[in-house]
């Protein structure tokens, strides 16, 4: 097991966010969390990520996460949050480099060809090599965004935890990101936790897949047994299925005449 | 068995060339080439001298350089009227300046960095009246610490710059996880407005020390001496070092503390050194030249428009520039009422109080 939860709860005062959520995450699996807002879905990334107050066990590894050091940790683990504003005009190369310094050692060590090669390959998949000297505040969204994917993949993690990053993105980069993420499991066997809102994508892309609701796990398993009708009705108190289907069908209906033919 | 033997020279030579480039082109430089720091060493140096020269009195610079030289390498020095001017009163103070500027400078670029703050500087930020406060309260208790008489206010103001940001960064933590912008200026600015009544207090109490406080609220390097410039100097070299060594961490904080610590920067412990090192190089600042302001926010500012954000080029740049700024900003000071003598910091604070306003607006209209 790569990653490992036990009884994980987050709680603020009375107010509980998470209750008693155990899961396991297994090589070349990409899990995804789903649940309707509320559900708890980001705090199970902050708690392994960031460290935020947690009662229950996270293991890494079969070790407790809060026994590794940080550069340790970041070899293995990996994450791409939301992209937030950057307010100085770094390069994109500069930014994707950062994603080595978990491996660079002290004071007087330089950078290897190592390095040089994880940062080229970042940039070759996420495609930006022609934007490398480009500064990250003339970028656009989507670009900002591949960026901090190129960083995370020159960081060569083991486990790669998404929390929505493809959020405010439109569908094209949504396309893309999961596609790259999807072809970077295959190439080198790691495995991916994300986050997502999107249950569609959760059911493309996804190996497996974590059921939440009101802070509790619900399901858990392979996708197909997790985002059953059943279960994503009870959660989601509609009938997601019908819904998908109805707003397809608009498609259908349109098309002979669509806008966008 | 001639020729081999240079062949063989010749091909590791060859070798060690190709090498080399190859070596070079493949990793970047990121910082300056050593070609690039003697650039900049000489336009300190020089500027320093021009500063010594110039003057209410002006020095020749044939004759300053030779005294100057004469004083390093210990030969005897000739008797002119100059002597006591340059070599006890100007350069001592000039050397003090420079230093003084050159801290506050890498500070700023330091600050700004680390909570992603362009405005950030320790006059902003309200440090250096924080530092100001710990020294004015040494004097006018009379804390000293045997056998060196500087040291009681400039412990004080070390402390003091300390608890200062870590009161700023306390109140701003709470507001605002994110550390936006303007809630640290804003605490800032209430900081120092509090500061300033405290030490208003003081000076309402303080009685005959009044000269000497104030002399901390304007911001003054008159009357520097050889102690004081080596005093800032060890401080400097010190903390500096510190503050380079982190340049990588401080690259990842510029783009965002989640992100620092998503690559594996360990936040907490990188923050505490980098502020540690940040107040005791303010705070040492502070009790010898008091508190001047806005050059920890001018400098970085104007140094990152050429060097880019990268803190392996801004940090040594800033340091030089700092520097340089510092001991032009003095001496217009000294000349420009001559004989009279304008505080430092009215020159510093006109210029910045500009840079800031520009630096602000230009931020916000470039978040789209």
């Amino acid at each position: 097991m790569m990653l490992e939860t036990r009884n994980l709860s987050v709680r603020y005062g009375n107010l509980t966010i998470l209750d008693d959520v155990s899961f396991s995450v297994g090589e070349r699996q990409w899990i995804m969390i789903v649940g309707p807002n509320g559900a708890g879905k980001s705090t199970i990334v902050n708690a392994v990520s960031r460290g935020a107050p947690y009662t229950g066990q996270v293991l890494l590894d079969g070790r407790d996460i809060k026994k590794y050091k940080s550069t340790e940790l970041a070899r293995k683990l990996g994450i791409l949050a939301q992209s937030s504003n950057v307010n100085y005009s770094f390069s994109v190369e500069e930014v994707v480099k950062l994603g080595r310094y978990a491996y660079s050692g002290g004071l007087l060590s330089s950078k290897s060809a190592d390095d040089e090669a994880f940062v080229e390959r970042a940039l070759e998949l996420t495609g930006l090599r022609d934007l490398r000297n480009q500064s990250v505040l003339t970028l656009s969204g989507g670009e900002k965004q591949r960026t901090f994917l190129a960083q995370v993949l020159a960081q060569d993690p083991e486990l790669l935890i998404l929390d929505e990053p493809t959020n405010h993105l439109d569908l094209v980069f949504q396309k893309q990101t999961f596609a790259l993420i999807n072809s970077w499991i295959e190439q080198t066997g790691r495995s991916v936790v994300s986050v997502v809102h999107d249950l569609s994508l959760a059911k493309a892309y996804g190996t497996h897949a974590l059921l939440l609701n009101r802070g509790r796990l619900v399901a858990s398993g392979p996708v197909r047994e997790v985002l059953t009708r059943e279960n994503l009705t009870s959660v989601y108190g509609m009938d997601v299925h019908d819904w998908m289907r109805e707003m397809l069908s608009q498609w259908e209906e349109d098309d002979d005449n669509s806008p966008f033919q | 068995m001639s020729t081999p033997r240079f062949k063989i020279i010749y091909i590791r030579l060859r070798a060690c060339c190709t090498g080399w480039r190859q070596g070079r082109d493949m990793k970047k430089r990121e910082g300056f080439s050593p070609i690039a720091y003697l650039l900049m060493t000489l336009a300190v140096l020089l500027t320093l001298i021009f500063c010594v020269c110039a003057g209410s009195v002006s020095v020749p610079v044939k004759d300053t350089v030779t005294l100057i030289w004469k004083a390093i390498i210990g030969a005897e020095l000739p008797d002119t009227a100059y002597k006591s001017i340059i070599l006890n009163v100007r350069l001592p103070r000039v050397i003090c300046v420079g230093f003084v500027g050159a801290s506050l400078s890498i500070c700023g670029a330091a600050m700004q960095g680390l909570l992603r703050n362009p405005l950030a500087d320790g006059s902003t930020l309200g440090v250096s009246s924080g530092a100001s406060i710990g020294a004015i309260l040494a004097i006018a208790f009379g804390v000293s610490i045997p056998g060196f008489e500087e040291g009681g206010p400039m412990l004080m103001a070390i402390v003091f710059a300390f608890l200062a940001l870590m009161i700023i960064l306390a109140l701003a933590y709470r507001l605002d996880y994110s550390l936006s912008t303007n809630t640290i200026i804003l605490i800032g600015v209430i900081f120092t407005m509090f500061a300033g009544s405290i030490i208003s207090l003081m000076v309402t109490f303080a009685g005959d020390q009044v000269k000497t406080i104030m002399f901390w609220t304007m911001g003054s390097l008159s009357g520097s001496s050889y102690t004081n410039a080596i005093t800032i100097g060890a401080a400097f070299a010190i903390c500096a070092a510190v503050l380079l060594s982190f340049s990588r961490e401080l690259n990842a904080f510029a783009i965002g503390e989640d992100n620092a610590r998503n690559i594996g920067v360990n936040v907490r412990r990188v923050k505490l050194i980098v502020l540690v090192a940040i107040s005791a190089l303010i705070g040492v600042s502070v009790s010898i030249g008091g508190t001047i302001g806005f050059v920890g926010l001018v400098i970085p500012h104007m140094t990152r428009i050429i060097t880019g954000p990268n803190h392996r080029r801004l940090l040594p740049a800033s340091i030089f520039a700092g520097a340089v700024f510092l001991m032009l900003a003095d001496l217009l000071s000294r000349v420009i009422l001559s004989p009279l003598e304008l505080p430092i910091g009215v020159v510093t604070s006109f210029v910045g109080s500009i840079t800031f306003v520009y630096i602000f607006y230009s931020s916000r209209r470039g978040r789209g």
